[in-house]
This record gives structure tokens, C-alpha cells and sequence, in this order.
């Protein structure tokens, strides 16, 4: 399956001021910011995360602890993958007992990854809250979870591909929509 | 960031359900089974040890020899990924009244089981098990062929220790004729780039070992000389009626390993050992409690190893396809 290139739908500036805003959602929601903490879903989620715990030591002075998640063993699609996806150290090296815990991630499609990740951190202990930050809402939820804080809202087919690129691992900040066309 | 196998155009599935030895698989598999169990070992620091990967599966550990670490070892790995763990052990099954192997593995089968981890005496076993049933077949030990998991996670544990494990001096000092962890050893560590001396009693070096590679020493001195690891093979008595050497005493005062011995080797040098130990036979005490031995980890590191192979082995769908 081919995939050809439809539009970019955020440029590098657009996508750091997004994640400013989204910083400061979460301080305004969160007021208790010792309590507060981010984590990243790997891989893109984790870069993102560390830009907001940035734009939030900027705004409040504080630096929120940050620790990342591998979500590969609690999915539920393993059966069905033609392959074995790769598995990555999940790294949080604080307790999350008690703490508001923001989970970052870049693309929120059907809202598996996202119920994976609710039970991949549930196992590290009990927080008092958990929230979601998305930098794409692209529709199509197959379960009931919703985001608190999104980028940006992108309606989509499920035909098209959102590709969501970082400096820190593709080079380059953007956004682009892709469709696949049949072979 | 660590660059990931996909960026290095790796695949992610091992070539073969079974893992039968380390001789006739891959350096980039092994690189694979190594990294998932980085990603495994930080699931037995948690409070809660378990992970809902292996939910469904059942395996079967099937030893037809006697063993406490590593079945133990796999019975936990497969509870820590939430699969469905039994134990047959020989002497009180129908192995007793004269059941084939061929036949047991079909049982087995045919009670739905997904993975089965056999010892065994002989040599060969579990590839003839593996051609027999479609479950997966993990080698835990056949005769004196190979031990796959120990050399694995004997690896992981040379690569955590020393961050890598090509261009490293490698000394194996004891039995290798009967030791299928040493063959397993010498595979293993020669595809990762290692170079590897090994020292014995002149009976217990296989005729023709250098073929595959390493350089028989002939005495610890000179096999330690350099070495950043030493690997000390277990000196097995069970296997020893055959008069190999004069006495264990003799044994200790040549091979043994102590403070000593291990002054030509390099500054950091790492010592390691499968257990059990026979402690001041071929293991001083005093090195096993020191600083530069790591046999404990090595305990820890085998279960992450081990957890990493059923996950590639038992996860995943049909083999050979592009990943998504």
C-alpha cells in the first residue's frame, strides 16, 4: 500500500504554539502543580511530553517529573499484528501514587493505545487523576475515551494516514495528512 | 534516543518457532531477543510482576533431567507475561511407563498447549520434538549440545556489565566436553564478535574445539591473561566417573578460580558462572562474594531473557510479513 502526501496540516511553528497552549491548559486545569506529572507514550509521545514539561517550568518555574511508557505488551491487537512490534523500556522512575498524571501522546485515532496505556500505568500504582493530552484528534474512537487537551481537531477518513513528525526522532517538526492508494 | 531495529532495517520476529540452539540462528536475532529483554528486566523491579502480554497462552516445562534455576526461571517468566504455566517433571508422569517422547509431545499438544520447554539427556531431543509438533519448542539443555537461554542470558549480562560485546577477550575455564553451556557460549559470543580462550583439564577439551574458533590455553594464567570476562563452567559431578581428572583438590588448586588466578586478567574483569556453584572447587567463596562477580544477576537477567523469547516466540501473528 502506497501513501501518497495530502497536505501538512501543521508546520513547526504552529506546532510549538500549540504545545505552549496546551502547557497551559494543563497549569490552569491543574493548580496543584506539585502533585502534577507527565508521561509520555512512546515513541512520539515522549519528545512531547519533554516540550511540555519545558513550556510549564517557563510558565510556573517548576519541573514536573516526566517518565515514559511502553505500551507494546498491554495491546490488544498482538494476535492480530503480522509481526512482533518492537518492545521498549518503560521508564517512570518516581511513584505515581496519589499524583494527577497527564499522558501525552501525538495521535488519538480509535482510543486503543490510549485504554492500553490507562492499564500499562495503572500497574506502576494508583494515581488521583489521569488526564490525556493529544497533539491530533483525528476521530474515528472505537472505545469510549476522549482527550482533555488537544492540539488541534483533524476530521479524517479512514483512508488517510496522520503522520505526526518530531525533531528528536524524524529531523523535523510537522504534520502531514496522507491517503493510501491501493496498489 | 537509541536507534531502534526499525531504523536499522531489522525485523522484528525471530526466523523459526522454536528456539533450538544458538548456532544456526542470526546475530541480529540474538541482538533482538537482547533488547526486548532490557524492556522485560524493568517489569521485575515493579511492585506489580506481571503484564498481560502472554493472556491466553499455555506452556508446558517438560525436563527430563533434573533442574531447580531453570525451570523455575521459565515458569516465572511465563507467570510474570500472564501465560498458563505447568511442569511435567519425568519421574512422575507416564514418561515411567515407557511413553515416547514423540508420544508426550503429541499429548501435550493435543491438551492445547503453545510453547513447550524441554530438557532432555540426549543430544538432539528437542529439534526431533520441534519437527514432531507445531507448538513452539524452546531447548532448555540437551545433553551435551547446547543450553540456548544460559548463553543468552550470560550474554545480557556481559553486555549490560560491559556495554557491548564485540572486540571483548572471553575466557571459559572447566569442562567443556560435557558443558552444552559452553558450546552454546562459544556460538553466541563468536557471532557478536567476541574472541574466546578457553582452559581445562586436557581430557575435558574436545578434540578439534579450535575449529570452532577459539583458542585452547593451556593453563588459566595464560587463558585469564586480558580476559574482561571469565566464565566459569560448573564442574559437573554427576558426569565425572570416568576419571577425567585425579581429584576435585587437584581440580581446585589448577583450575580454580580465586583472587590469584584473576590478577592477569583486566582491572574491571567480570565473572560469571550457570550455577550451581560448588563453592571452592571451581569457584573460590571469595569471588563469588566480590565485586567483579555478577551470578546473582545473572539469575535476575535469566529471567528477562527468558520472558523476551516467549514473547517473540508466542506473540505475533504469521511470520515472514512486513511489519505495518
Amino acid at each position: 500500500m502506497a501513501l501518497k502526501e495530502k497536505a501538512k496540516i501543521m508546520t513547526a511553528e504552529k506546532m510549538a504554539r500549540t504545545l505552549r497552549r496546551i502547557a497551559h491548559e494543563i497549569v490552569e486545569k491543574n493548580s496543584d502543580i506539585e502533585n502534577l506529572v507527565l508521561v509520555g507514550i512512546r515513541r512520539r509521545g515522549v519528545p512531547l511530553a519533554e516540550r511540555l514539561a519545558e513550556h510549564i517550568r517557563l510558565i510556573e518555574g517548576v519541573q514536573i517529573p516526566l517518565g515514559m511508557l511502553d505500551i507494546t505488551m498491554y495491546r490488544d491487537d498482538l494476535e492480530t499484528k503480522s509481526c512482533n512490534p518492537e518492545i521498549n523500556k518503560s521508564e517512570i522512575n518516581f511513584s505515581i501514587e496519589g499524583k494527577r498524571v497527564v499522558l501525552v501522546d501525538d495521535v488519538l485515532y480509535t482510543g486503543r493505545t490510549v485504554r492500553a496505556a490507562l492499564d500499562a500505568l495503572i500497574d506502576f500504582g494508583r494515581p488521583s487523576a489521569v488526564q490525556l493530552a493529544v497533539l491530533i484528534d483525528r476521530g474515528h474512537r472505537e472505545i469510549p475515551i476522549r482527550a482533555d487537551y488537544v492540539g488541534k481537531n483533524v476530521p479524517t477518513s479512514r483512508n488517510e494516514v496522520i503522520s505526526v513528525k518530531v525533531k528528536e526522532i524524524d529531523g523535523v517538526d510537522e504534520v502531514i495528512i496522507k491517503e493510501k492508494i491501493p496498489d | 534516543m537509541a536507534i531502534s531495529h526499525k531504523e536499522k532495517g531489522m525485523s522484528y520476529v525471530l526466523s523459526s518457532k522454536d528456539l533450538l540452539g544458538l548456532k544456526d540462528i542470526s546475530k541480529e536475532e540474538i541482538e533482538l531477543i537482547l533488547s526486548t529483554a532490557e524492556a522485560m528486566k524493568e517489569i521485575l523491579f515493579r511492585d506489580i510482576k506481571k503484564v498481560p502480554t502472554l493472556r491466553g497462552k499455555s506452556m508446558v516445562c517438560l525436563f527430563y533431567e533434573p533442574s531447580t534455576r531453570t525451570r523455575t526461571s521459565f515458569e516465572l517468566a511465563g507467570k510474570y507475561l500472564s501465560a498458563d504455566t505447568v511442569n511435567i517433571s519425568t519421574s512422575t508422569s507416564s514418561v515411567v511407563k515407557g511413553e515416547s517422547l514423540r508420544d508426550t509431545g503429541r499429548t501435550i499438544e493435543a491438551m492445547g498447549i503453545d510453547l513447550v520447554v524441554i530438557r532432555h539427556s540426549c543430544a538432539g531431543a528437542p529439534h526431533m520434538l520441534a519437527q514432531e509438533i507445531s507448538a513452539s519448542v524452546i531447548n532448555a539443555g540437551d545433553g551435551m549440545h547446547e543450553h540456548p537461554t544460559q548463553a543468552l542470558l550470560d550474554m545480557f549480562t556481559i553486555k549490560e556489565k560491559k556495554g557491548r560485546i564485540e572486540g571483548l577477550e572471553v575466557a571459559i575455564i572447566g569442562d567443556i566436553l560435557h558443558s552444552r553451556v559452553a558450546r552454546s557460549n562459544i556460538w553466541g559470543l563468536k557471532k557478536m564478535g567476541a574472541n574466546i580462550r578457553i582452559c581445562g583439564p586436557m581430557p575435558l577439551i574436545p578434540p578439534n574445539i579450535s575449529d570452532l574458533g577459539v583458542r585452547v590455553c593451556s593453563s588459566v594464567e595464560e587463558a585469564v591473561e586480558g580476559a574482561d570476562v571469565v566464565n566459569v563452567l560448573r564442574i559437573q559431578r554427576e558426569r565425572q566417573d570416568k576419571g577425567f581428572f585425579p581429584s576435585l583438590r587437584e581440580y581446585a588448586k589448577i583450575y580454580g578460580i580465586d583472587k590469584e588466578k584473576l590478577k592477569g586478567a583486566k582491572e574491571d574483569v567480570l565473572v560469571i558462572h550457570p550455577g550451581p556453584v560448588n563453592r571452592g572447587v571451581e569457584i573460590t567463596s571469595e569471588v563469588i562474594e566480590s565485586s567483579c562477580a555478577a551470578i546473582e544477576e545473572q539469575v535476575t537477567n535469566g529471567v528477562a531473557v527468558r520472558m523476551a523469547l516467549m514473547y517473540l516466540l508466542l506473540q505475533g501473528g504469521a511470520k515472514n510479513e512486513a511489519a505495518d
